[in-house]
């Protein structure tokens, strides 16, 4: 049972539409794992229905109406329109590995990932730790995949911006309690903290850094690193 | 607010198609609406969810001006607050419109309103469109979904009824908390953005909208 929720603001956020992209991936993969979050989001989003319901019309053109009739028309059956809907199915073809299987992984992170994590081109980073990015463009976060190794103590390290941490796979525990699938740990700015992975297995986890602009210079890039390695 | 009927009705009757957009304004309704409505564009909760659910099940374009009626004004205003001017708006709110007619076998009246479901169509073709990010969204038929423990289907079957309650709701709220919320969804804006333009302590507008918040669940609570 997920114990770890993310602040509510970052789930309001999310329904809202205001969340950038990286911090959406990880509620969208959180509320996967948290009918308790999964909940609140869709609580959140009817009042963006509430509120859709109480603002002023803005009048249609003339013609607004046949116009999409003639659409439909057009292409009865178009399909799904892919921006409003969920990510594709997962592909039978990643049901295999043992670890980050279709099962395992939610669909939101799968279509960013889009394969099993053994298969990832982990990067290492010291004999504990590896890290793959994802979007390596996105401007003012950091996005990556971490796995720490079963047993092993991550080095201490600070963040440039807050971070938010959900687990994927394993668990870890530090100073603020013990954090297994579908949690989210959150630290801001300065806060120094030592994880140590669970001896079960190794501990996977979808780490975003949202550093400040003014950290997004190659001062804050090494920032973003764990100092330590 | 919702004084002025949405403005379909007298463009459609231009284009020579009336006969039907009155039938289905002010006709006989086959989807268990009250027979007694006013003949309006304006929709309740459960007319809203029994048009979408006449969707699902057949191409139905009755239903379909209805929700058009009701739903296209709305979601242009909501795209418009959001920053698209008047052509991009109004092309953007057609295609919601067209998302509503394709997906309507995805709505799920127990899990949401159909102004919710409609609102995330809208908000979702926006990031895509305007932000022009992909927006992770979670998907129902996920394998790693982890359900809900306890889902009684009778609490389920209230989200129109929710939806009703809520629209009421948010009228309720002390003006400094509501504006703070249309400024949540509709502008874009974080809380420290907010707080800039309001002049506000951050702590202010985040106890502000958090009071909001938890004014409108314990309304909700009270349905449940």
């Amino acid at each position: 049972m997920v114990q770890h929720l993310p602040p509510e603001e970052l789930l309001l956020d999310y329904a809202t539409g205001t969340l950038a992209e990286p911090l959406s991936l990880l509620v969208a993969t959180h509320v996967t794992l948290s009918p308790e979050s999964r909940r609140q989001v869709r609580e959140f989003e009817s009042i963006g229905g509430a509120l859709l319901e109480s603002v002023e019309p803005a009048e249609m053109a003339p013609g607004a109406l046949d116009a999409a009739l003639a659409e439909i028309d057009a292409a009865p059956d178009a399909g799904g329109d892919e921006a409003a809907g969920p990510a594709e199915r997962p592909r039978a073809a990643d049901a295999s590995g043992p670890s980050g299987t279709a099962a395992s992984v939610p669909t939101p992170l799968r279509t960013y990932v889009q394969r099993n994590f053994d298969a990832l081109p982990w990067r290492e980073r010291g004999s504990n730790v590896a890290e793959f990015d994802l979007l390596p463009d996105y401007p003012g976060y950091k996005t990556r995949l971490l796995r720490i190794r079963a047993g092993a103590k991550v080095p201490q390290h600070t963040h440039a911006g807050g971070e938010y941490t959900l687990v994927l796979e394993g668990s870890f525990t530090d100073e603020t309690g013990r954090f297994a699938r579908g949690d989210v740990a959150v630290a801001d700015a300065d806060v120094t903290h030592q994880p140590v992975a669970g001896s079960e297995g190794d501990c996977i986890c979808l780490a975003v850094t949202d550093a400040p602009l003014k950290m997004t210079g190659p001062l804050g890039r090494i920032l973003n690193y764990f100092v330590d390695m | 607010m919702r004084q002025r009927p949405a403005a379909v009705a007298p463009s459609a009757r231009r284009t020579g198609r009336d006969s039907w957009v009155v039938a289905a304004a002010s006709g006989p309704i086959q989807t268990g609406m009250d027979p007694d409505a006013e003949p309006s564009s304006e929709l309740t909760a459960g007319q809203a969810a029994d048009l979408l659910a006449t969707l699902a099940e057949r191409a139905d374009r009755q239903a379909f001006a209805r929700l058009f009626a009701h739903f296209a004004p709305r979601v242009k205003s909501y795209l418009r607050r959001l920053g698209a001017g008047d052509t991009l708006a109004e092309e953007l709110a057609q295609e919601v419109m067209l998302t509503v007619w394709r997906r309507a076998h995805l709505f799920d009246r127990r899990q949401a309103g159909a102004s919710t479901w409609i609102f995330t169509i809208a908000r979702n073709r926006r990031i895509d469109a305007i932000r022009r990010e992909k927006r992770p969204e979670l998907d129902p038929q996920d394998p790693a979904l982890v359900p809900e423990a306890d889902d009684p289907a009778d609490k389920q079957v209230e989200a129109g009824q929710k939806q009703e309650m809520l629209r009421r709701a948010v009228t309720t709220l002390p003006e400094e908390q509501a504006a703070l919320l249309r400024m949540s969804y509709f502008e874009d804006k974080s809380h420290s953005a907010i707080a800039e333009e309001l002049g506000l302590p951050l702590g202010t507008v985040k106890s502000r909208l958090r009071l909001a918040l938890s004014r409108l669940r314990s309304m909700l609570e009270d349905v449940d």
